[in-house]
């Protein structure tokens, strides 16, 4: 479902396929586990290969944006396909600066 | 207007059901040839309707999804998805974007705008302790 990348003080998730409710707490719970034990100064959440998001997805990235202030680090959004970007525009995050 | 094709389904509040209950209903409108945009809207509105039923309509205990579809002649898909949980009791605050009742669960409070954003009309009926029943309304075919 995800594979990640370490390097450079940077912790890279590439998400894959659907998220929902349903997937989020499952790769909600990978994430934190390796941010935990790797302090990343940067966590990468990487969309491109994401086919299906709702509302869930934005849980996600603001749960991520807190963690990793609480670590000491930030957090940021890249490869946003179009369809999905339209759910993370009404949220509001792009005023927390994450989105690449 | 007339009804051409109609479906029913129902299925355990299980977080599993999610992905079955949007393609379930994106595979009963496939015939109508909507564009891909159209699909996702649908898909994501039913993904959110759904998601609420599990997590605020039977608060994540077991209970029974059911979901109606429908396809007039102008090619307008009606999709009323219901629990019996809980209810809502002020729809109103329920609606407005960010309210949330489950922020430790990392919800973002964004169902229903997402809902009423992807579909030409969603309609809320709830009363507590009976349920809630909401209903998508989408016309295929109005992007071109």
């Amino acid at each position: 479902m995800l594979k990640t990348e370490f390097n450079n003080n940077t912790l890279t998730v590439y998400l894959d396929g659907e998220i929902d409710h349903d997937s989020a707490c499952k790769i909600r719970q990978r994430i934190d586990c390796s941010a935990r034990s790797l302090c990343p100064r940067l966590l990468c959440m990487n969309f491109e290969k994401v086919s299906f998001m709702d509302s869930s997805g934005v849980g996600l990235v603001m749960g991520r944006y807190r963690q990793m202030k609480l670590l000491g680090g930030s957090l940021r959004v890249t490869n946003v396909p179009d369809r999905i970007y339209r759910i993370f525009a009404m949220s509001g995050l792009e005023e927390l600066g994450v989105l690449r | 207007m007339k009804t051409v094709n109609q479906m029913r389904l129902s299925f355990p509040s299980k977080s599993r059901n999610e992905a079955f209950a949007r393609g379930a209903v994106s595979a009963f409108i496939t015939a109508l040839d909507p564009t891909v945009s159209e699909l996702n809207d649908l898909k994501t509105a039913v993904s959110e309707a759904v998601t609420n039923c599990i997590v605020h309509g039977y608060r994540r205990k077991n209970g029974t999804i059911y979901i109606y579809a429908s396809v007039r002649e102008d090619n307008t898909v009606t999709v009323k998805i219901r629990d019996k949980g809980v209810g809502i009791e002020d729809i109103e605050q329920a609606m407005q974007p960010l309210f949330t009742t489950s922020p430790e669960e990392e919800r973002a409070g964004l169902g229903f705008a997402v809902m009423q954003s992807f579909c030409d009309k969603v309609r809320v009926k709830s009363a507590p302790g009976k349920g809630t029943t909401v209903t998508l309304i989408k016309k295929i075919g109005a992007d071109e």
